[in-house]
């Protein structure tokens, strides 16, 4: 009885999430082809793959994308350095998906009060949530057979269909996990936020400690689920037995979430929501103080996990150190190529991805008031003294205020413990300056947010897609080979990367204009459409 | 004096008009009832003289400005209470309630701590926490607790309690007797009857009433239960007769009020037992509109 009704349930929740579940599917799974065909032609041969090798051998390479393989598993098989490259960032791509999806569909729903309405039918207690969950496995089958059939089928040279199939089930397995973390965290919290947020705290604790275990002690790696999934060796060992481990430990956790919502009350969560203040404090008052309460838990968590994950790039820059002086001959190569040291190099590389990331909450920032609009909660400004201007410019200003404080903390975090561990440390006007050069291209994306907002504002997540193609330039063009053109569409594009590059004004100077007409755009575009609520 | 008009504002969403030429006058002093069916344009009508939508033809004033160009201005002289108070999850009730009285800039924190104390109301919850009812609560504390010049208040008694109707009553009195205004629009017809002086109906986008409510009265039709020794013949020919029922020998049927007067000739003629009459309730009065029996014809020209 507690599952009557499970049937329809699942294929109502399918056709409303079809589309997202489609997108994500078809993003995964081409991406990862795409990349795994590339990978032949750009390892051919043992030398290339012994260079390889040894750039992986660093510890900040480790840190970022996991432990590597011995080097006589680079040379049999192309496959394992494809699955050092891209397996652990795609199982956080993976986690995302499955913590957005579960999400929607468990507390989300719940908290709109589409679940009361489901259960007020003659439905079971815990249908809707095992329909939910019916969908996330089915989901994550889906992937893991696509992927594993699609890379084993695609006869590409070093690609075996054992070691495929493997790839696929952990890409798989490790989403049904998060999508029970986040099932976990539906119950125990009492809004869709805290569900979210909790869930992403988890990812991210999980691959710092990873990182940190990773680098320094391989027991430590062994307490977070990415630290098992990354040590499969699929494609050399092809270690199923990490694979089943993670998949009771999947179980386990959805069973106890099954549990949890079979035994709590509709509505609330095991941990109970705090008393409010009776009266509002002066600075609440204000649009911006208003503005910025509404985004204050989003901006704080992003600005821990931010500094978290520079602390963590920052100690391995002393490690990095070591092992490029170590490395004589590639040194005298960089020394008298480029002038700048690896580290410095690395440097450039590292405050692009993290500009990019700082770009969400940022964005995010933006989007609120239109997420605010969706949930009829504009109508509380705009049926008082209060102009649109003046709204939305508070979103904007806080947003880009949002990215200075990102940024500064990526650089302090960097600068600061590597400082401590390296012996020709970073200066902190480099390390600031190679930060904060990416801030004129945030601002443009932040202008595109608002430009969207204003003027088109049922496809305000088009700015995701541009800042996911940024995110694939930066990453994966080196690989997939684009044509300039193409590369040239992302503004991340045009940074000069400090230190390895000198500063270029004129770049600068032009991103800036950039945004400003947007923003402009934007802003009027916003004073003269309806408003929805 | 009049402090809201609007002049043939109509309002198209695509192809959808959801208002075609509404008119709407709201005087000072004045409680105006704008009622109508769901779907009819009443929300899309206030979010028009909000500001928030734009006309597509027409122009809508307040206190002589343009609501659309005007609006923030405008705003700081007004209260505004919607049906639907979505408020923010992580807010306290007192916290919102002190944000909105700020937002229009009028703050008067004993009219606002009387206001909660008069609702019953408990501001330190958090807003996710709040019914309905409470949530409105919300909205009517902030709004009667700023001196607003007019109060436009959408269904703002939907989620409230009996109880809790009668304290909003009160308020609006109260505004009245200061010489506010306000625009009321509202399904529950007890309250229309108490409070409102003029009535505007709307059906499918279009204003098809506007008076006060006596004036309606007057142009419905009056039931009558009639006995007569011999039984009457005919009476259906009559011009001016609906619902015609027989029931234990009595007949009941309404009659247009112009057409009274011939009727009762008419039967008195048969000898009459028992006659008794009953003025159209406001049921009556609104199913009427409501139901919209003469389809879109029936608009202004016949009533």
């Amino acid at each position: 009885m507690l599952f009557k009704g499970t049937h329809s349930l699942t294929k109502f929740i399918f056709r409303q999430r079809r589309f997202k579940i489609i997108i994500w599917l078809l993003g995964l799974i081409l991406v990862t082809l795409a990349a795994a065909s590339a990978y032949p032609e750009m390892y051919k041969g043992d030398e290339t793959r012994q260079a390889y090798a040894l750039t992986m051998e660093n510890p900040a390479m480790i840190a970022m994308l996991g432990v590597g393989y011995d080097l006589e598993d680079y040379l049999s098989s192309v496959g394992t350095l494809f699955a050092h490259e891209m397996l652990l960032f795609t199982i956080i791509a993976v986690a995302i998906m499955n913590i957005l999806l579960v999400g929607r569909s468990t507390r989300a729903d719940e908290e709109d009060g589409r679940i009361e309405m489901i259960r007020a039918l003659s439905v079971g207690r815990l249908a809707y949530t095992s329909a939910s969950m019916i969908v996330v496995v089915i989901t994550n089958l889906l992937l893991a057979l696509l992927t594993g059939l699609g890379l084993g089928l695609l006869g590409i040279e070093g690609f075996d269909f054992e070691s495929s199939l493997l790839y696929g089930s952990i890409l798989g397995v490790s989403g049904l996990l998060f999508g029970s973390i986040t099932a976990v965290f539906a119950q125990l919290t009492e809004t869709s936020r805290g569900t979210t947020m909790s869930s992403f705290a988890i990812l991210i604790g999980a691959y710092l400690i990873r990182a940190i275990g990773d680098v320094s002690n391989e027991m430590l790696s062994y307490v977070s689920p990415l630290g098992w999934l990354s040590r499969t060796g699929v494609f050399a060992d092809n270690n199923w037995g990490l694979f089943l481990l993670t998949l009771i430990v999947a179980i386990v956790i959805l069973l106890l979430s099954f549990y949890l919502n079979a035994i709590r009350d509709l509505g609330v969560g095991f941990i109970a929501a705090r008393k409010g203040k009776r009266h509002a404090n002066p600075f609440l008052q204000t649009t911006f103080g208003l503005t910025l309460r509404l985004g204050r838990t989003n901006i704080v968590t992003w600005a821990i996990g931010m500094f978290a994950m520079s602390l963590s790039f920052g100690a391995v820059l002393g490690d990095l150190e070591a092992y490029f002086i170590e490395i004589e001959f590639m040194q005298a190569f960089i020394e008298e190529e480029s002038g700048y040291t690896m580290t410095e190099q690395f440097i450039t590389l590292l405050m692009a991805i993290m500009s990019l990331i700082s770009v969400i909450p940022a964005v995010m920032t933006v989007l609120k008031l239109k997420g605010e609009e969706n949930k009829f909660r504009t109508e509380n400004y705009y049926s008082r003294a209060v102009s649109r201007t003046n709204v939305l410019g508070n979103h904007y200003f806080l947003a880009i205020l949002v990215c200075v404080l990102m940024q500064s903390l990526v650089a302090l975090g960097l600068w600061s413990v590597g400082q401590s561990m390296m012996d020709d440390a970073l200066s902190f006007g480099t390390t600031f300056a190679s930060a904060f050069v990416y801030l004129p291209a945030m601002w443009v994306v932040i202008s595109l947010a608002t430009l969207l907002v204003g003027s088109l504002p049922k496809l305000t997540s088009f700015v995701w897609l541009y800042v996911v193609y940024c995110f694939i330039v930066v990453y994966l063009s080196g690989i997939l080979d684009f044509p300039e053109w193409l590369n040239n569409l992302s503004v991340f594009e045009h940074v000069p990367q400090i230190p390895a590059e000198d500063m270029n004004f004129m770049v600068m100077i032009v991103l800036g204009i950039v945004a400003i007409v947007v923003t402009v755009i934007g802003f009027m575009a916003y004073n003269r459409r309806d408003i929805a609520g | 004096m009049v402090v809201l008009k609007t002049t043939n504002i109509t309002k198209s969403f695509g192809k959808f008009t959801a208002l075609d030429g509404v008119n709407i006058e709201v005087k000072e002093g004045e409680i105006y009832g704008f009622i109508g069916p769901n779907g009819a344009g009443k929300s899309t009508t206030i979010r028009i003289l909000l500001g928030m939508l734009k006309a597509t033809e027409g122009s809508a004033e307040m206190f002589g400005m343009d609501v659309w160009d005007d609006a923030v201005e405008i705003h700081k002289r007004i209260a505004y209470v919607p049906g639907d108070v979505n408020l923010w999850p992580n807010l306290s009730g007192g916290e919102v309630i002190d944000l909105f009285m700020k937002m229009n800039g009028r703050v008067n924190k004993a009219r606002k701590e009387a206001l909660i104390k008069k609702f019953d109301f408990d501001p330190t919850k958090k807003c996710r926490t709040y019914s309905k009812g409470n949530r409105q609560k919300v909205a009517l504390i902030a709004a009667f607790a700023q001196e607003a010049d007019l109060y436009i208040l959408d269904e703002p008694t939907s989620g409230l309690d009996p109880l809790m109707e009668n304290v909003f009553q009160e308020c609006v009195l109260e505004a009245k007797k200061l010489g506010k205004s306000v625009l009321l629009s509202s399904h529950i017809l007890s309250e229309v009857e108490k409070l409102c002086d003029r009535v505007g109906i709307i059906r499918g986008g279009k204003m098809i009433e506007t008076g006060t409510l006596s004036e309606m009265r007057h142009l419905t039709r009056t039931n009558f239960t009639v006995k007569t020794k011999e039984p009457i013949t005919d009476l259906n020919k009559m011009k001016g007769i609906y619902n015609l029922e027989e029931k234990n020998a009595e007949l009941s049927f309404q009659v247009d009020t112009e057409e009274i007067d011939a009727i009762i000739r008419y039967i008195s003629g048969f000898g009459i037992v028992k006659l008794e009459s009953a003025p159209p309730t406001l049921e009556d009065l609104f199913m009427r509109h409501y139901e919209g029996t003469a389809s879109d014809s029936g608009s202004q020209g016949e009533l």
